[in-house]
């Protein structure tokens, strides 16, 4: 599956709570939570995002609360993946669980701007920034998780291994 | 091996584990909250599942946003509710919760040995106890629910070693403020951390709950305590089911080891907008505050409001300051009235509640406006955190927020009892 979209750029240790902050978390509908996706680190997101979009970040990304509203309202934004430096576990976990893409790349990272147009092949962790037209590889995902992503996230995964047991 | 190797392999079913190892880990206890079970109960039911695997190793918590703020609140209190009355599942509710990670340990309801996983990213508070407990997201939390079990990869363990005497004022929340201060946000990223050495000997249960709890402030996948005497008599009175003491081998390896000497160590005020800002209390400077916070499940165990009472007693909260006490259980709280400390609360001018999150994540009861200052014995100091992302958190110990509340800017607790 191939991913194109525009860059909106953040730093390091972007935390669960500004991407989606607590006084949001009285619903768990992700349309709704969408509505209020990173606005306490970046108050323009939810009126500039457009579907296919990438968010890029440095180190860290969704460290802080075990929310799985982070990645569900990153993902009903219209975000189609996350590319960092590094992720923090539970967020990993849980981006993984929902079926949003995640690829660590420092070097995507670091050579792409805020704004620039790019292509991505999930299967091939290949990264292509348009704009600039270099591209990059990201790090393979260990085979369990493959599986994972593969079933459509962890509820689809559990109910195959259900059904063979 | 180590602590979290031993417990690890154990619950795989396997010899032995090596970090970086996919392993399926059976569960002891599962635990989830207001916010986080509403989904974790969606996400059950599209399992195709109807029952959970053992209702006796389950347990829902309301302790966010309740007793309830909204209608919105309400309504996710209400779908736990009815879950667990449905599924058999111990409910924790208004008039017998607590903060549930002051709750499950409180309860007996987790113990050493055990592997606890929780829609909570703060479930390794329960590390204090011996126990390998990790957070994790509300779709982890329902395959567990239906199957008992949990994909997991075994991380690898950052030994510390805390040696010498702490100093007045000094506990376990100085110490991990210190700790993160040291190694930062993401120095323990995935990794398992065990805390040793004599003065985790001396440290009491509470201040190695403060220091388990905020491992996830490093990055830590878990913060483990060795076993001993002190947990035995936690645990003694509390227990009601059978559990295993695990410890780690002699020569068990570890990713890194980090030793530091405590002596010279001041209590901590993490500033603004990092828990990794870590300063020594008389290098913050001249810092007015607005607010007071004292309780969460970081520091709102009966050995934290004894800390603030002792600060308060013969002192007045500052005329421009609001100080907000809140007991992390029922149980706390009653011990808090026996012990008379909730009088000296509000002699001293404090506001004491029943237990709950409330301000710790800014859902109510403390929330901050624009521009305001708050020092607070939470766990995170993230912007927005208490409320406007305008507003600052300032991370301490118990008797230094007390101190700060009475002084009306942060301070040495000895400065105020002098
Ligand atoms: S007290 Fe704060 S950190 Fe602890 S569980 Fe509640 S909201 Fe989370």
């Amino acid at each position: 599956m191939k991913l194109k979209g525009k860059v909106f750029k953040y730093g390091t240790d972007v935390n669960t709570d500004v991407i989606i902050p607590a006084r949001y978390l009285n619903v768990s509908d992700p349309a709704e939570l969408a509505k209020y996706c990173m606005e306490d680190i970046d108050a323009d997101f939810v009126k500039k995002v457009k579907p296919g979009d990438i968010i890029m970040a440095a180190t860290n990304f969704g460290c802080g609360s075990s929310r799985e509203h982070a990645p569900l309202a990153i993902k009903a934004s219209g975000i189609s993946c996350v590319i960092a430096h590094s992720f923090a576990r539970i967020f990993f976990r849980n981006a993984i669980n929902i079926g949003l893409p995640l690829l660590e790349c420092a070097g995507a990272v670091d050579n792409t701007d805020a704004g620039d147009t790019l292509e991505v092949d999930l299967a091939e962790g290949k990264i292509k920034n348009l704009t600039s037209g270099r591209t990059f590889t990201a790090s393979p995902y260990p085979d369990f998780m493959s599986e994972v992503i593969a079933a459509g996230g962890l509820v689809e995964y559990t109910k195959k291994r259900l059904a063979h047991t | 091996m180590n602590l979290a190797e031993k417990i690890l392999a154990a619950h795989a079913g396997k010899n032995e584990v090596v970090p970086g190892e996919f392993i399926s880990a059976s569960v002891d206890m599962v635990l989830s909250n207001d916010i986080t079970a509403p989904i974790a109960i969606k996400e059950f039911y599209r399992l195709g599942v109807s029952r959970v695997f053992d209702p006796s190793k389950i347990v829902m918590v309301a302790d966010h946003f309740v007793p309830n703020k909204d209608i919105l609140s309400a309504e996710q209190a209400k779908q736990m509710r009815e879950f667990c009355h449905e599924q058999g599942i111990k409910f924790y509710d208004v008039g017998e919760m607590g903060i549930e990670h002051v709750l499950l340990p409180e309860q007996g309801l987790v113990l050493p040995g055990d592997v606890v996983i929780g829609a909570d990213s703060h479930t390794c508070t329960y590390g204090a106890i011996g126990a390998f407990a990790t957070g994790m997201g509300s779709t982890d939390i329902a395959v567990a629910m239906a199957t008992g079990d949990i994909w997991m990869k075994v991380p690898p363990t950052i030994k510390f070693i805390y040696n010498g005497d702490l100093g007045k004022w000094v506990g376990g929340k100085d110490l991990i403020l210190y700790t993160i201060g040291d190694i930062g946000v993401d120095g323990a990223l995935y990794a398992a951390m065990e805390f040793t050495g004599d003065a985790i000997e001396a440290l009491s249960m509470d201040g190695r709950f403060t220091m388990a709890n905020m491992a996830i402030e490093a990055g830590g996948k878990a913060g483990l305590f060795h076993v001993d005497n002190k947990t035995q008599l936690y645990i003694k009175s509390r227990a009601k089911r059978s559990y295993l003491v695990y410890e780690p081998d002699v020569d068990a390896a570890y990713d890194r080891v980090i030793e530091y000497d405590v002596t010279s160590i001041e209590p901590q005020v993490s500033l603004p907008h990092s828990p990794a800002n870590a300063k020594s209390v008389s290098e913050v400077g001249d810092v007015k505050i607005d607010q007071a916070v004292i309780g969460s499940c970081t520091n709102g165990r009966v050995e934290d409001l004894r800390l603030a009472a002792q600060v308060l007693k013969k002192h007045r909260v500052h005329s421009g300051v609001r100080c907000i006490i809140i007991p992390g259980s029922q149980q706390v709280y009653l011990e808090a009235l026996a012990e008379g400390l909730i009088e000296i609360f509000i002699k001293a001018g404090a506001a004491f509640s029943t237990p709950t999150c409330g301000p710790c994540l800014g859902g109510h009861m403390g929330v901050l406006a624009e521009g305001e200052r708050c020092i607070s014995t939470t766990n995170r100091n993230f912007v927005g955190r208490m409320g406007s992302t305008k507003s600052e958190v300032y991370l301490a110990n118990p008797a230094v927020a007390a101190a700060s509340a009475v002084a009306g800017r942060i301070i040495d607790p000895e400065e105020v009892m002098h």
